[in-house]
C-alpha cells in the first residue's frame, strides 16, 4: 500500500501533471490522496494539519511554477503556509520533512511520480505518522 | 569659582587644560586604580574616571575618583543617565561633593544592550541635559529639584559630552547651545579623526559665541592598530574615521608609533584651533602611553592650578 | 492597537501541564489584526495541541472560541457555558484579555498564549512597529509627531545623543533614531525652533512607574441606582 500521503495539487498546473502522468501510464504509490484546489493559494495551514491529524504520513502541495501561477501569485501564498506547518510539525516533534510544496508546469506529467518519490523516500527515513490510521471516526 | 576645583582654576586663568582618562578595574580591589593615578600623576591636570563605561560593570566612578584623590590626582568624575534615577542621582552628587569630588561630566550613557549586564533595566529618568539642568540648580541655588532646600549645595564644575561626529550634523552645535543654557561649564568632545568636519563644526561654535560661553576641550584617542581604527570606524556608532587615517595606518611600519604620531600632531594642531581650550586624551587599552604623548606634544610640564 | 506574539509552541505545552480540558480563546480585535490570536490563528492552534495530545497520548479535549473584544465583559460572559466544561481556557488575547477571562472566570485558571507587547501599529502586513509610549503626558506636539519615550532607546527628551549616525540608533544599525526622525519631520514642519528649548525633567507620575493607572469619566460612570434600573432588579 506504501505510505499515507495526501497530495493538494492545483487545478492548473499541479492536477493537470497528475493527469497527464496518469495518461502517459507512468505509476506512482497507490497510498497517494489527491485532493484539488483551484489554486494552491487555497491550501490552508489547518487543512494540512488536520490531513496529518488524521494520519497522514506525509503532505505535498503543488503549485505552478513562480510567477507563472493562473491566479499570479497564490503559489507564493502556498509556499509561506507550508513553511508555517514545517515549523510547527518541528515543534510537535513530527519532522519539518514530511510537508513540502513543489512547482510544476501542467505538461510535466513525468514529475509528479517523482514528487510522490521523494515524499515517499522522506517518510521511510522520518518513519510513518506516530498517529496511525486515518480511519479513525473519532478525530 | 563655582567649584574652585583645578581645571576650573587653569581655565579661568586661560592656560590650555590636558585631561586624561582612568578606566576603573571589574573589580573590588583599589590597588589598580592607585597605581594607575600613581603612574599618571603630573602629566595632566585631571583624569576622568569612566561609570561602568559601555555598560560594563566595574568599580563606580565615585569610588574610584576618591582614590584618585588619595593619591593626589584629581579627579572628573562621570556620571551616566542610564543607571540612576534623579534621586540617586542627586543623592551621589552630594556625597561626592561631600568627598571632595569637583568635577563631574554628566552624560547620556551608553545603551545597556552593549555591556555585561543587556538583560537588566535601564533608567534615564533624567537625559544628559536635564542632568545639567538639576545639578546646576543644585550647586547654585542650594535645592533640589522641586524646590526643597539643601542645607549645603555641592561645589562642582559640571561638565558634557559633545559629538561633532554623530548626525543630524546640522543639529550638533544647537544641541551644544542646549547644553550650555543647562549649565554645562566644559565640555570634552567625541574622539576627532575626521579633523576636517571637527573644524566645521568649531567653525559654526564660534560663529554662534559658543566658545565665549563653555570651555571646550577635544578629544582624542592614540590609535594602536589599522584593527583598532577600523573598529571604530565600523562598530562604534557616532565615530568617524576617515579613509585617509585607516591608510596610514595600514602602510605604517610601526603602527604604534604611526597611532601616537598621529595624536601628537592632531594636539599640535588644536593648540593652534581658536576656541579649543583643552584637550581630553583617551588612550583605550592603552592608559600608560599618555605621559609619552603629552610629552612629545610639548605640554609637560602642566602648571600648578 | 496592542501587539503581540504568539508564545512557542513548547512553552504553551509546558505551561497547560496538569490541564486535560482546554479551552483555546481568541479576540476578534488587536490581535486578530497583528495575526496573533484571532479566530485563524486560535484554530491553527488548537489543532495543533490536538495533534501534540493525540502524539503524547495526553487525552485533552481542545475547544476553541473567538469572542468579539476579549477586553469587554459583557462580551467575555458569552464565553460561559463554553468555560463551565474545561478546566483552563487558553487566552490567545493579550494581556488585558487574558486577565478580564480570568476575573469573569475567576474558578477556572487562564493561561496565556501570548506574550504582548506593545502599542504600535503596522507598518506593512505582516510587520509592527511600536510607536506609544503610553507615559500619560503626551508631547508629540513638540517632537514632530513621533513619540521619544517609545522610539527612542534611551527616552530621550532633549536628543539625539551622541551615538546617533546616519540616522539609525547606537543599539541597532536597523533601529531609526527617533531623535533624527523628530529632526527631520520639525525641520520638514517649520519648527525646528522647538528643538531649541531644553525639555525639563519628566514627572512620570502619570505613566507606569506612579502605579497602575485609573481613568474616569464621571459622565459617564453610573450610580448604583442606574445599574440597578439597568439590570432589571428594581
Amino acid at each position: 500500500m506504501g505510505p499515507r500521503i495526501v497530495g493538494f495539487c492545483c487545478s492548473y498546473c499541479g492536477y493537470a501533471s497528475a493527469d497527464l502522468a496518469g495518461r502517459q501510464g507512468r505509476t506512482y504509490s497507490p497510498g497517494v490522496m489527491i485532493v484539488r484546489l483551484p489554486c494552491s493559494g487555497r491550501i490552508d495551514v489547518l487543512h494540512i494539519l488536520q490531513a496529518f491529524r488524521k494520519g497522514a504520513d506525509a503532505v505535498f502541495v503543488v503549485g505552478c511554477l513562480e510567477d507563472n501561477c493562473n491566479f499570479v501569485n497564490g503559489n507564493f501564498e502556498a509556499k509561506k503556509r507550508v513553511q508555517e506547518v514545517k515549523d510547527i510539525l518541528d515543534a510537535l516533534g513530527l519532522g519539518a520533512g514530511r510537508v513540502e510544496m513543489f512547482n510544476v508546469a501542467s505538461n510535466q506529467g513525468w514529475r509528479f511520480p517523482r514528487i510522490v518519490e521523494e515524499m515517499t523516500a522522506r517518510v521511510e527515513k522520518l518513519g510513518p505518522n506516530p498517529l496511525g490510521v486515518i480511519a479513525d471516526d473519532n478525530r | 569659582m563655582k567649584s574652585g576645583s583645578g581645571i576650573e582654576r587653569l581655565f579661568e586663568r586661560g592656560r590650555f587644560v590636558v585631561t586624561g582618562e582612568i578606566g576603573p578595574p571589574m573589580s573590588s580591589d583599589h590597588a589598580p586604580v592607585r597605581e594607575n593615578a600613581r603612574f599618571l600623576k603630573g602629566y595632566a591636570d585631571a583624569f576622568n574616571l569612566t561609570d561602568n563605561q559601555t555598560a560594563i560593570v566595574r568599580m563606580s566612578s565615585l569610588a574610584s575618583s576618591v582614590i584618585c584623590m588619595e593619591e593626589g590626582v584629581e579627579p572628573i568624575m562621570q556620571m551616566t543617565c542610564r543607571d540612576r534615577n534623579r534621586i540617586a542621582m542627586q543623592s551621589d552628587l552630594l556625597g561626592a561633593s561631600a568627598l571632595g569630588v569637583r568635577n563631574l561630566l554628566c552624560i547620556s550613557g551608553d545603551h545597556q544592550v552593549f555591556g555585561n549586564q543587556p538583560e537588566s533595566k535601564n533608567v534615564y529618568d533624567l537625559d544628559s541635559i536635564q542632568q545639567l539642568m538639576v545639578f546646576s540648580r543644585m550647586r547654585d541655588e542650594a535645592k533640589v529639584w522641586g524646590e526643597a532646600e539643601l542645607v549645603e549645595g555641592p561645589k562642582v564644575f559640571l561638565g558634557a559630552a559633545a559629538n561633532p561626529f554623530a548626525d543630524p550634523f546640522e543639529f550638533r552645535v544647537t544641541r551644544l547651545a542646549k547644553k550650555v543654557k543647562a549649565g554645562a561649564d566644559f565640555i570634552q568632545t567625541q574622539a576627532i579623526f575626521d579633523m576636517a568636519r571637527f573644524e566645521r563644526w568649531m567653525a559654526e561654535v564660534r560663529s554662534r559665541g559658543l566658545d565665549q560661553e563653555v570651555h571646550i576641550m577635544a578629544g582624542l584617542v592614540p590609535l594602536k592598530s589599522v584593527g583598532a581604527a577600523r573598529y571604530m570606524k565600523n562598530k562604534v556608532s557616532g565615530m568617524i574615521v576617515p579613509d585617509e587615517i585607516i591608510a596610514r595606518m595600514k602602510a605604517a611600519e610601526n603602527p604604534k608609533e604611526e597611532g601616537l604620531s598621529i595624536c601628537v600632531e592632531q594636539i599640535e594642531h588644536l593648540l593652534t584651533m581658536e576656541g579649543i581650550h583643552g584637550v581630553h586624551i583617551m588612550p583605550v587599552a592603552w592608559e600608560r602611553k599618555l605621559p609619552e604623548i603629552v610629552e612629545r606634544a610639548g605640554l609637560l610640564p602642566r602648571p600648578t592650578p | 492597537m496592542i501587539i503581540g506574539e504568539q508564545k512557542p509552541f513548547k512553552e504553551i505545552v509546558r505551561n497547560l501541564e496538569g490541564h486535560e480540558t482546554i479551552l483555546v480563546a481568541g479576540c476578534r480585535s488587536c490581535v486578530a489584526i497583528c495575526l496573533a490570536g484571532g479566530e485563524k490563528e486560535v484554530g491553527v492552534l488548537a489543532e495543533s495541541l490536538r495533534i501534540h495530545s493525540d502524539l503524547n497520548d495526553l487525552g485533552w479535549e481542545v475547544g476553541e472560541a473567538t469572542v468579539e473584544r476579549q477586553c469587554e465583559k459583557e462580551w467575555v460572559r458569552e464565553l460561559a457555558p463554553l468555560v463551565e466544561e474545561v478546566d483552563c481556557v487558553l487566552s490567545m488575547a493579550c494581556g488585558v484579555g487574558a486577565q478580564i477571562v480570568q476575573e469573569m472566570f475567576p474558578d477556572t485558571r487562564v493561561i496565556p498564549g501570548l506574550n504582548t507587547s506593545n502599542m504600535g501599529a503596522p507598518e506593512e502586513q505582516g510587520i509592527w512597529s511600536e510607536k506609544c509610549g503610553g507615559c500619560g503626558d503626551c508631547v508629540l506636539h513638540l517632537t514632530g509627531g513621533i513619540c521619544p519615550m517609545a522610539r527612542c532607546a534611551k527616552n530621550l527628551l532633549n536628543g539625539p545623543c551622541g551615538g546617533s549616525q546616519d540616522g539609525m540608533c547606537e543599539i541597532d544599525p536597523e533601529t531609526p533614531c527617533a531623535w533624527d526622525q523628530i529632526f527631520q519631520s520639525l525641520k520638514r514642519l517649520g519648527r525646528l525652533d522647538l528643538m531649541e528649548e531644553n525639555i525639563p525633567p519628566k514627572d512620570w507620575t502619570p505613566s507606569r512607574n506612579g502605579g497602575p493607572r485609573t481613568i474616569v469619566k464621571s459622565s459617564a460612570v453610573l450610580t448604583e441606582k442606574e445599574k440597578r434600573a439597568r439590570e432589571g432588579l428594581d
